[in-house]
């Protein structure tokens, strides 16, 4: 049997009951379920808004069909189930490419709505949930629902960043994005300031469709955040076999909790700075190498040991973006390690859902490996600067924050859950929501 | 030339699999399985995925009086075969079989007698055609009967045996029987068992079932090393194998 855990590793929990999904036709009624129910994808989240303690969770991975491709328009529609990956293999020899894309290609495509997924090109293509046309969705109170801008508009924008609680989502329909080939033509810029980053940033964002950078997270000098901003486009040379797609070829192993530790980080690091350089690089790479660079290593996240780790993905308005730095100068000045950080400012695209994540401003993204209650500590430090400023935190990376904060963050939250489906629940929202009783 | 290939038992997971390696060569496919609506969730998935033209039967394959009309419409459609896999089959759970004789008789007549059944009639018509490749799914399980599901092990055991004697017999007519052996794959019909470390992915059998049709080989061990793992079983002498409970 499979193993049903987030990303993070942390929190664990436990469903009652695992249901798999093989076939739309076959899936049953949901009222004759076990209470609450939850779908799971691909356990790609972080936190535990995949998790369902003592429920039911649908396991919808095997809903991995395609149901109909247009290559002269560029319209896919699959089952809930399909991962990027799969549609990815398809799409791209017929120069085809996803129109929005995370950081991993191991998310389904229900996952990448109840998320609202973003990535790179935010500030150009917006969120996932912007180049949806329609999807089905199953509710346990009115059945099979057709959800698009035209009709049931309100389930449609509530189910994207609906983390899954308005009902199951059978199959969906979006645009995909027209290429050239397989290529990306990338450029890595370094910069020394947070300033220098803005700036780097605000150009490159025009002539550059996908941008991001990584930050030195260790460093001991609070003046220079170094870091490494990536822009890239889709290059017109075309690639005769796009097949040479890195695939996982190591898979990762639990590591001793002393492996990840400050000089470790700091080395490392220093190390990647150092192969950059301090000129700017240009390559042309495969766009499996520019978007999906942890993707070659299977389970990841194992090594972060046994106890697992959280990731604090969050937002402040452009205007606000000093809380970028206050959040910064509090990683530094406390004992835990900040493995990694990514940083990027977000277009001013709006976001179809309610609970959607991405909204203009800054975004920034920092892993932690979980060392107990210091961790939490300092992450609720950090929602402390958020709600100063008027931010917000991303709920599929979560597994901690404060039902104040969510409700904050969140302010549509109430409406919201007019939405839900009355078999559905989760642990990050009985967590985030204030309790409502179960409709017997 | 696009392959035409007959998949029986195409929504189980292996087939699924296997015929979208298929599909991915534009091969042409007719798929048997007892769900029809699951049949157009499969052939749209095929079409999407490449395949050039895809043609559905729904038949319950336990139903052995069906089998004639199901190989005739299937050879009829392109005039001809280039392969043929059977994958259909049930894993009962072997204390369960042991006590209910209903079970029992099933877990025979689903794994071994229809698969037979099948067998003899496809190998006439590939006979009169003088060329192709029939590819059955066997299992592991058969290399020994094992006190954990002699049951299933025994159905597929005579099967290989009988896949043993079928390919001389084709041999003179050019066509080729692979008989496939995968260990443990995750699939539905795999689903309540804990998994280990020796499973594999669907994906990964399919795509094995694929290779073994496309270059066929006699037996094939799906992942290879369960050849060697078997073999080690098999060399274990009656008296110690008994007291193990594998």
């Amino acid at each position: 049997m499979k193993r049903y855990e987030s990303w993070g590793r942390y929190p664990k929990s436990v469903p009652a009951r695992v249901l798999p999904l093989s076939w739309i036709s076959d899936v049953p009624d949901l009222n004759g379920l076990l209470r609450p129910i939850l779908p799971y994808g691909k356990g790609r989240s972080y936190g535990d808004c995949c998790l369902n303690d003592g429920g039911t969770l649908l396991d919808a991975s095997g809903l991995d069909r395609f149901i109909q491709f247009d290559p002269e328009t560029g319209v896919l529609r699959c089952e809930a189930g399909v991962t990027l990956n799969a549609i990815l293999d398809l799409v791209v020899p017929v120069n085809w490419f996803l129109p929005v894309t995370p950081g991993t290609q191991f998310v389904t495509i229900g996952g990448a709505i109840a998320n609202d997924v973003h990535g790179k090109n935010h500030h150009q293509a917006g969120s996932f949930g912007c180049h949806l046309l329609s999807f089905e969705l199953l509710r346990s109170d009115k059945g099979k629902v057709l959800c698009s801008r035209e009709c049931n508009r309100d389930l449609f924008e509530a189910t994207i960043g609906g983390l899954g609680l308005t009902g199951l989502i059978l199959w969906a329909e979006f645009q995909l994005k027209r290429v050239s080939g397989p290529l990306i033509d990338c450029e890595r810029v370094r910069f020394e300031t947070l300033e220098e980053f803005f700036e780097l940033s605000a150009s490159s964002d025009k002539d550059y469709e996908y941008t991001v950078a990584w930050l030195d997270c260790v460093s001991t000098d609070n003046k220079r955040r170094r870091g490494i901003l990536f822009r890239g486009n889709h290059s017109t040379i075309p690639m005769k076999n796009s097949a040479g797609r890195p695939t996982p070829t190591l898979t990762g192993f639990y590591a001793p909790e002393s492996l990840i530790s400050r000089p470790t980080v700091r080395a490392f690091n220093w190390l990647y700075l150092l192969a950059q350089g301090r000129s700017s690089k240009r390559s042309t790479i495969h766009f499996g190498t520019f978007f999906y660079p942890l993707d070659r290593i299977a389970e990841w996240n194992r090594f972060y040991g046994k106890r697992g780790f959280l990731q604090y993905q969050f937002l402040v308005p452009y205007e606000r973006k000093e809380g970028v730095t206050e959040i910064l100068d509090l990683t530094a000045a406390s004992r835990e390690v900040c493995t990694l950080s990514v940083l990027k400012v977000f277009g001013r695209t709006q976001s179809l859902g309610w609970l959607s994540f991405p909204r203009p401003g800054v975004t920034l993204t920092l892993d932690f490996p979980f060392q107990g209650e210091s961790t939490l500590l300092l992450l609720e430090q950090f929602d402390e600067v958020v709600r100063k400023y008027g931010g917000a935190v991303y709920p599929a990376k979560d597994a901690r924050m404060s039902s104040e904060s969510f409700q904050r963050y969140f302010p549509r939250w109430t409406e919201f859950s007019n939405f839900i489906d009355p078999c559905f629940g989760s642990d990050f929202w009985r967590r985030v929501a204030t309790p409502r009783p179960l409709s017997q | 030339m696009t392959r035409r290939v007959l998949i029986l038992g195409a929504t189980s997971g292996i087939a699924r699999e296997a015929s979208r390696c298929f599909a991915a060569e534009h091969a042409r496919l007719f798929l048997v399985a007892r769900e029809k609506k699951n049949l157009q969730a499969l052939s749209d998935d095929l079409r999407v995925r490449g395949a050039e033209s895809v043609e559905t039967f729904a038949a319950d394959l336990t139903d052995d009086p069906s089998h004639p009309l199901i190989i005739s419409r299937a050879f009829a459609v392109w005039e001809g075969l280039d392969a043929a896999l059977i994958a259909h089959g049930t894993l009962p759970d072997q204390l369960l079989a042991e006590s209910d004789p209903a079970l029992l008789r099933n877990s025979i007549e689903t794994n071994y007698f229809s698969v037979v059944s099948l067998l003899m009639r496809l190998a006439k018509a590939f006979e009169e055609q003088r060329f192709g490749v029939l590819a059955v799914i066997g299992s592991v399980a058969g290399d020994r009967g094992r006190r954990s599901n002699y049951v299933y092990g025994s159905a597929k055991a005579a099967l290989a045996t009988f896949v043993a004697g079928l390919r001389p017999r084709l041999a003179h007519a050019k066509v080729q029987v692979v008989l496939i052996k995968p260990g443990w794959v995750s699939t539905p019909m795999t689903e309540h068992l804990a998994q280990n470390f020796l499973f594999v992915s669907a994906e990964r059998a399919g795509r094995e079932v694929y290779k073994a049709m496309v270059s066929p080989r006699p037996i094939v061990y799906c992942p290879w090393y369960w050849k060697w793992i078997m073999g080690f079983i098999r060399f274990i002498p009656e008296s110690i194998f008994a007291k193990l409970n594998l």
